[in-house]
């Protein structure tokens, strides 16, 4: 089955980026397709390049960054959700005057229309927030 | 070809003390140019967000309660508001705003797509959906 | 035609657990996760909520009852306690899942 994935919430603050990665993996490790994790409301927070979370604990971008490297996941992060939180691409970055970006390869940012298109090219929508 | 499929936005929340209201009123917008069948559910806090007379200029914050009102130019053919959670609010329909629909192809129109539903009708309408978003 | 639903909250947090029973349709799924899974364990004022549900399938999910220092005994009788790849067939297994967050 192909799944999308929507994600709400920022990391640590909340269990569901953990629910959510959980999840993806075992779908991929049962051979399902994930179409896409949507990143939305403080679910960009994910997105971001700059933490330095403890040592002893998990470092959740990361390990979204290195399964979206094993399995060519598509990792989207809400464009105005992300303008909001403060997370910034090349390409925001020009647009909107800032001098900094901010976000983890190979998350990308796009519109809500890509939410709106997993949902429909998937079988399967699986939400997680709070 | 997209398939057309049966959307339905669940909202649960109150207006204004979280963003979650805001930002799924933002999907609905957005999601009017992919031509689905978009239905919105509001229970529990959810009905909250359809009361009236709200103003937010002591508040500095964003009234979108407006925005409701423009639904109907966006696709959106019905408001389903749970009975229950109104009457536990002390709320009744009169409390909450009428969204005008018109479909441009045929003309017909609809005065006010918010429509109170019984527990019993909230289950089916969840259950006929294809795909539910949570906020 | 069933769906499966998840309850991610404590039922003395929110009414999510509640709200999920009542609008449930006979058959479903229910999945309890996250803080959700205090609502699976004996001896609450919660667990009457889940024994007249009669209709409905209980789950929960292992890693969080454990996180949570929950035994297998504690939990309510009937709720099937089912690991990530348990979660994922429930959800190909039911028509859609519904986030009751």
């Amino acid at each position: 089955m192909k799944f999308t994935i929507q994600v709400n919430e920022g990391p640590y603050q909340h269990q569901a980026t953990d629910s959510a990665y959980h999840f993806t993996k075992s779908a991929l490790d049962k051979g399902h397709e994930i179409f896409r994790v949507f990143f939305y409301h403080d679910g960009v927070l994910n997105g971001t390049r700059l933490t330095s979370p403890p040592q002893d604990d998990r470092n959740i971008v990361n390990r979204w960054v290195e399964l979206a490297k094993e399995h060519d996941l598509d990792l989207v992060l809400c464009v105005a959700a992300a303008q909001r939180r403060g997370l910034v691409d090349e390409g925001e970055a020009e647009r909107n005057g800032k001098d900094a970006t901010n976000i983890a390869e190979p998350f990308r940012i796009s519109g809500l229309g890509q939410l709106i298109e997993g949902a429909i090219q998937s079988d399967r929508l699986v939400v997680f927030g709070d | 070809m997209s398939d057309i499929k049966k959307f339905m936005y669940l909202n649960r929340r109150a207006p204004y003390g979280t963003i979650y209201a805001w930002e799924s009123l933002e999907v609905v917008l957005i999601a009017a140019a992919f031509d689905q069948e978009v239905s919105l559910m509001f229970a529990d806090d959810g009905v909250y967000q359809l009361v009236k007379g709200g103003d937010t200029s002591d508040s500095d914050m964003k009234n979108f309660m407006p925005t409701y009102r423009t639904l109907g130019d966006y696709g959106v053919r019905h408001m389903y508001v749970d009975q229950a959670s109104l009457d536990a609010r002390g709320l009744t329909t009169d409390d909450l705003i009428q969204v005008e629909w018109e479909d441009w192809e045929t003309e017909e129109e609809v005065d006010n797509i918010v429509e109170a539903v019984d527990t019993d009708k909230v289950s089916e309408l969840l259950a006929e959906s294809e795909v539910v978003f949570s906020f | 035609m069933a769906d499966l639903y998840t309850v991610n909250k404590s039922p003395f947090e929110k009414n999510s657990l509640e709200s999920v029973i009542k609008f449930s349709t006979p058959g479903s799924a229910v999945l309890l996760i996250e803080d959700g899974v205090y609502g699976a364990t004996k001896g609450t004022t919660a667990e009457s909520m889940i024994t007249a549900a009669s209709d409905i399938k209980f789950y929960v999910l292992a890693s969080d009852l454990k996180a949570r220092g929950i035994s297998g005994d504690r939990i309510i009788d009937g709720i099937e306690s089912i690991d990530y790849a348990g979660f994922v067939d429930l959800a190909v297994a039911n028509d859609k899942v519904q986030a009751w967050l």
